[in-house]
């Protein structure tokens, strides 16, 4: 079975206008949607107290809130979470000095057990001081940062700074509009999101570096060929294993989201998401970003023999 | 021809032998267990086999098998009913002296132990636990230092006999008022010389009537105290949950104020949270007994060397401020009932210094009365303080006494369990809570594994399809790549969580992208006109840097989320990262030798199925 039984010979590169386009679009929707819908920050970012419990047999959610605004919790958040029994309850960080943040799933529990036959099980709780909060945020936004800077470097020393701005340009076109994607329908972003996105930062490039040690090989061997050709014949024979690998990622991510519980919903969607723009932005933004800098043979030259040198390499 | 020399292919056995080995232990599950520690920390008795095997034979209970290691004896059990039961015949059978935790054991066959075969850790999303991110309260702990040092200063006075206007706490640090100016310059002598008054900052401060000192801390006085504050209460921490009884729990320092709590397997985290968190300890105090309590309450005027406190009926009861012991000094305690009224009690055993400042006092007090204060320190600096017992001192004692006035035997056992384990301290407040019911852990646990299944079979299918022979190669190499994961992260005990599931699946869409580079190449390769032999080896040799460097860039993003996070997000970037280690050895080595085996001796190859 083959996909792309001949050789391809899709002119990529002439439709790079269309993708910039394209891409320029998904990017003002993106942050239009970060700016006016804003993500949907959970927990690990907001602080505050989640208590997810089980209940014997579907409670009223009307009887489940009045249970909790007798208890003094008026702005406990109540939802169900997967099934009908399981209910979850969120409620924002409190001033309150008197009253500790930690103590607050003991009342609850004993709020949501009132007039309930049966046990309500305690499935999660979780709690997450505004202190902590902000840290999460700050070491976040950090790591994203740092892994970025990280492969700059790895591919300018490997490559060349053409490659390192493509392939960085690539990364946060993915991450922008990944986020675009979360914000517009409004999955919770937690902390394994963030993993997620580091996940597809690490996916993205996987494609983009596959490309580009193709254009390295080719740029020597296709000497006739000029700089926008180069890349568009390494685009096509690197095209198959682009699809094949994406259709993997996606068959087990596909299995995480729908087997893989609630916990790890917001995680593989991000991942789907992440690997398809990624997938995009390795042949339009890396490499049409490389052709915009100028890259040409005469680039590669001097790293051409250490690539060479570990070619041989069995 | 394509031929691998004998060394690698038995390189590649030896791996996959190991693999397997350490794999292994995966697949035999945990029995319940029950493990019986002394609390004190010290070895088991001979005889304490047989007390435990007769409580547990004298309920019909059986146990499946026993283990002693060390300071613990394991016992596992046919059923968690079992386990339940045999806790409850245990506790009250073995009693304060032994702490009976229940635990969960691997069930792995001996001869796969002996050689270190363990399975994976579940995380505490799995197995159900708590998890708690403490911190500690620095400025209590900051103003108990100034507090202890104004004490300190005015009894260090009051030894040499210098006559003081006032020594209080002003900001970060503390004044001293004085008479003369040779009051003074004796006064800071003082300070230099004095054992507990060291570490201060002296500086001469002058006003309109008095010749003033002022005193700051030293930094470097307060960052040691910051290190012993931490230090003492991971201790503290630590004693306290071997008296809840807890296997293998995780107490670990992090950062300069913070302390990681994670405790498998417990389900009561409300009785955990209350004596983890609680910084309950007792003082006693002698009564002013020249003054009257009322009195002192109504017209706010308390004598200076006195201070005014409440008992539970909300009665004033005027106290001595000199302490004469604290529950620091607490060497013991163990809560029982008097003999005499049935009350609730907790006999209290002093160390060396205390003992000697309490048999002083009742010595020189017989027929005084004395208070027991019961405190209760909240993060933020509040403090709730209850003086919970008031008592003639009948006779003098010394070592050990025993204190009454709690409500309740489980008000009692739970001073006693906090005075045994030591006070904290500073104060700690919980930032951060993440505890896991069991069902949800085992729900996590279905979910995690039949994703990870179906992901592989979906990959499987698709692979041998796509690239017929190869495909089948290709997926041989997964499965290798996924004991061989699995058996490195049993081996170095990493922690199995839900998102180092899902590194274990990406993992698997992801390591075939090495096949799929290398195979791509070989049909390119046939496409350009090479014989199939040459087409491997090409193939092989030209998609090798790809991989690398593709892999590389990912193993770098994975560091970087190694680095800034924390627990589960930790799991999931050791996943991947092994994955792509174990991938890259899996699918270029592994598949080139099957593939070597399957064409390489064959002089002519018409056709490659691929």
């Amino acid at each position: 079975m083959r996909f792309l039984d001949k050789k391809t010979n899709f002119d990529f590169m002439g439709k790079r206008k269309i993708a910039f386009v394209v891409s320029a679009i998904l990017i003002v929707l993106s942050i239009t949607a970060l700016v006016t819908r804003d993500l949907n920050f959970g927990l690990d970012f907001t602080g505050g107290t989640l208590i997810e419990v089980s209940y014997p047999a579907a409670p009223q959610i009307s009887d489940v809130r009045s249970n909790l605004s007798d208890a003094g919790m008026n702005d406990a958040v109540v939802q169900t979470f997967g099934a009908a029994t399981e209910i979850v309850v969120r409620i924002p960080p409190r001033d309150d000095e008197n009253e500790s943040d930690a103590e607050l799933s003991t009342i609850v529990l004993a709020a949501l057990q009132q007039g309930v036959e049966g046990e309500v099980a305690m499935r999660r709780v979780e709690f997450v001081g505004p202190q902590v909060g902000d840290e999460l945020t700050e070491q976040g936004i950090l790591a994203v940062v740092y892994a970025l800077i990280g492969i700059f470097l790895y591919v300018m020393i490997r490559f060349q700074w053409r490659f390192s701005v493509g392939a960085v340009a690539a990364l946060v076109h993915d991450i922008i509009i990944t986020m675009g994607v979360l914000a517009a329908v409004q999955v919770e972003f937690d902390l394994t999101v963030v993993a997620a996105l580091l996940a597809v930062i690490g996916y993205s490039l996987n494609d983009t570096i596959v490309l580009f040690d193709r254009i390295r090989e080719n740029f020597p061997k296709l000497r006739k060929a000029n700089s926008l050709e180069v890349v568009n014949i390494s685009v096509n024979q690197t095209l198959s294993r682009t699809l094949m690998t994406s259709i993997t990622t996606l068959l087990v991510l596909a299995a995480l989201f729908i087997f893989g519980g609630e916990i790890i919903n917001a995680f593989a969607f991000t991942l789907i998401v992440g690997v398809m723009v990624g997938t995009y932005s390795s042949i339009y933004v890396a490499s049409t970003t490389l052709l915009e800098l100028g890259v040409s043979k005469f680039d590669l030259l001097a790293v051409e023999k250490e690539g060479a040198a570990l070619d041989d390499m069995p | 021809m394509n031929q691998y020399p004998a060394w690698k292919y038995l390189l590649l056995m030896l791996v996959l032998v190991v693999g397997v080995f350490y794999a292994l232990p995966n697949l035999f599950g945990e029995d319940p267990a029950l493990q019986v520690t002394s609390s004190r920390g010290y070895a088991i008795p001979l005889d304490l086999e047989a007390t435990i095997e007769n409580a547990i034979v004298s309920e019909n209970l059986a146990f499946k098998n026993k283990e002693k290691a060390g300071n613990r004896l394991l016992y596992r059990f046919n059923s968690t009913e079992d386990q339940l039961r045999a806790s409850g015949v245990l506790k009250s059978a073995l009693g304060d002296q032994y702490v009976v935790a229940l635990n969960l054991a691997h069930a792995t066959p001996m001869a796969l132990r002996s050689l270190g075969g363990k399975p994976m850790t579940l995380g505490l999303d799995l197995q159900g636990g708590v998890h708690f991110l403490m911190q500690v309260d620095m400025d209590t702990a900051r103003s108990q230092l100034l507090d202890r040092y104004v004490d300190d200063m005015r009894s260090a006075m009051r030894n040499e006999r210098i006559r003081y206007v006032s020594v209080r706490r002003e900001g970060n640090g503390l004044v001293a008022l004085l008479r003369s100016e040779e009051d003074r310059s004796s006064v800071q002598d003082l300070i230099r010389s004095d054992q507990s008054l060291q570490g201060l900052i002296v500086d001469e401060m002058e006003t309109e009537e008095y010749f003033g000192i002022s005193a700051t801390v030293q930094e470097q006085q307060l960052l040691e105290l910051q290190q012993t504050a931490l230090q003492q209460n991971i201790n503290t921490l630590r004693n306290r949950v071997n008296e809840i009884g807890v296997a293998e729990p995780v107490i670990q320092q992090q950062g300069a104020d913070r302390v990681v709590v994670q405790l498998p397997g417990v389900q009561d985290t409300v009785q955990a949270k209350k004596i983890i968190g609680a910084t309950a300890t007792l003082e006693y105090r002698a009564v002013d007994e020249a003054n009257d309590a009322f009195t002192a309450a109504q017209s706010g005027r308390v004598p200076p060397e006195s201070r005014l406190y409440n008992d539970d009926t909300g009665n004033p009861v005027l106290l001595k401020k000199r302490l004469i012991v604290s529950g620091d000094q607490l060497i013991g305690a163990s809560s029982g009932f008097d003999q005499q009224t049935g009350q609730p009690q907790v006999s209290v055993t002093l160390d060396g210094v205390g003992a000697k400042r309490m048999l002083d006092f009742t010595r020189d007090n017989v027929g005084n009365r004395m208070a027991v204060v019961y405190i209760e320190q909240k993060p933020g600096g509040r403090k709730t303080e209850e003086v919970i017992s008031v008592a003639v001192v009948r006779e003098p004692f010394g070592k050990r006494f025993q204190t009454t006035g709690l409500d309740s035997m489980a008000e009692a056992s739970q001073l006693a369990l906090l005075l045994r384990a030591g006070a904290l301290a500073a104060p700690m407040e919980i930032v951060e809570e993440r505890t896991v019911g069991p069902s949800l852990g085992a729900d996590n646990v279905e979910q995690g594994f039949k994703s990870v299944v179906i992901g592989f079979l979906l990959v499987l299918v698709f692979m041998a399809a796509y690239y017929r022979v190869f495909g089948l190669v290709a997926d041989l190499a997964l499965f290798a790549n996924l004991i061989l994961l699995i058996s490195l992260l049993s081996m170095l005990g990493a922690t199995l969580t839900m998102p180092g599931i899902a590194g274990i699946v990406l993992t698997v869409g992801m390591a075939v992208d090495a096949n799929v580079l290398i195979f791509e190449r070989i049909r390119e390769e046939l496409r350009n006109g090479n014989t199939p032999q040459a087409s491997i080896r090409a193939g092989y040799d030209k998609a090798f840097s790809t991989i690398a460097d593709a892999n590389i860039t990912t193993l770098i993003a994975a560091f970087v989320l190694f680095l800034f996070g924390t627990g589960p997000i930790k799991g999931f970037a050791v996943t991947l990262s092994l994955g792509i280690i174990t991938s890259m050895f899996t699918a270029i080595m592994g598949t080139r030798a099957v593939v070597n085996l399957i064409y390489g001796g064959q002089k002519r190859v018409r056709k490659l199925a691929i």
